[in-house]
């Protein structure tokens, strides 16, 4: 799960794999803005086949919470 | 000039929108003509549309209410597989003097023009964010520019859904999407019809071009802003009043 999130923000953002982390938080490390994040949400909910409301983002600033934010979804790999 | 588009109009059973419709369809755009109480007029459109080879379809829907324009949009997208453009173009009047102007009156015309009009842009964003493109004309008015004696509640409205397009084109500015306002002057129309001819006689002296405008003037500035040739133009209120507010 965690290659495919990277891929997408790889595209959405234009930064190399090798800077993200697990413990990397989009806003501090990468400069992503609230737009940025909108569209790789809409792109996560296409790939894993999920809904993703807006107002249950707050909370995640790093990739671990997105894996952990998927899971509780019900989204496995 | 608007070849393969897909345009989302609301209020086009009518009036200036209807001639939106009519217009966009004839420079070839896929045109969903949104009504709320006008269906028969509607439906007409549609007929004349397609009979003149356009295409169209009408989806009845009152854009006050959120859930209902989360409806027309979803109805566009899935009918024609995008949508291009949106005219908020559904509009109301309930003129009074401030003193005589009930609570209600207010309230109606705020949540139709105003609140209709971010009820639409909240639910076509999603849509216009996934094609990196998208073309939003915001039907605002010269009074809520200049102000009208017994349209606070209009005026309110209509200087409103200015706020609205300027904040939405830098929102979305870096994504494709353009907002773009018109403001009308004295256009005829039903709802321009209900003056008397003193009061038309007075509105003629301050208009430069000495005539009242028509819909197809606003229609032609509306096309234009959801062609590809405006795509440098975001933003801005374009009056269409012959020079009226002068």
């Amino acid at each position: 799960m965690f290659e495919k999130i990277k891929a997408i923000f790889e595209e959405q953002l234009g930064v190399s794999q090798d800077e993200m982390s697990l413990d990397t938080n989009f806003k501090d490390d990468l400069g992503v803005d609230s737009l940025d994040l909108y569209e790789i949400v809409m792109k996560m909910e296409d790939e894993f086949d999920v809904e993703i409301p807006a107002e249950e983002l707050e909370d995640v600033a790093t990739f671990e919470d997105v894996i952990n934010y998927l899971k509780s979804k019900g989204v496995e790999e | 000039m608007l070849k393969e588009k897909v345009a989302v109009i609301t209020g086009a059973g009518r009036g200036i929108g209807r001639e939106i419709a009519k217009t966009f369809a004839g420079y070839g755009a896929k045109v969903v003509v949104n009504y709320n109480g006008s269906e028969a007029n509607a439906n007409e459109l549609v007929a004349e549309i397609t009979e003149a080879g356009g295409i169209a379809c009408a989806y009845k829907a009152d854009v006050s209410d959120f859930s209902e324009a989360e409806g027309l949009m979803k109805f566009a997208a899935e009918q024609y597989g995008r949508i291009d453009i949106l005219v908020n173009n559904a509009g109301i009047t309930r003129d009074n003097l401030m003193l005589g102007m009930k609570e209600e009156d207010f309230d109606q015309v705020i949540r139709v023009n105003l609140k209709g009009t971010f009820n639409c842009i909240r639910h076509v964003y999603r849509q216009m964010m996934k094609q990196r493109y998208g073309r939003i004309i915001n039907m605002s008015s010269v009074v809520g520019m200049e102000g009208n004696a017994g349209q606070v509640n209009y005026a309110a409205s209509k200087a409103g859904v200015i706020g609205i397009t300027k904040s939405v084109a830098k929102e979305l500015g870096s994504r494709g999407i353009t907002a773009n306002a018109i403001a009308p002057g004295f256009i005829k129309t039903d709802m321009t019809d209900a003056l008397n001819d003193k009061q038309k006689a007075a509105m003629l002296d301050h208009i430069s071009v000495k005539r009242l405008g028509e819909v197809s003037d606003v229609a032609e500035t509306a096309a234009f802003l959801a062609s590809d040739k405006a795509s440098y133009i975001t933003g801005q209120v374009i009056k269409v009043d012959g020079g009226m507010s002068l």
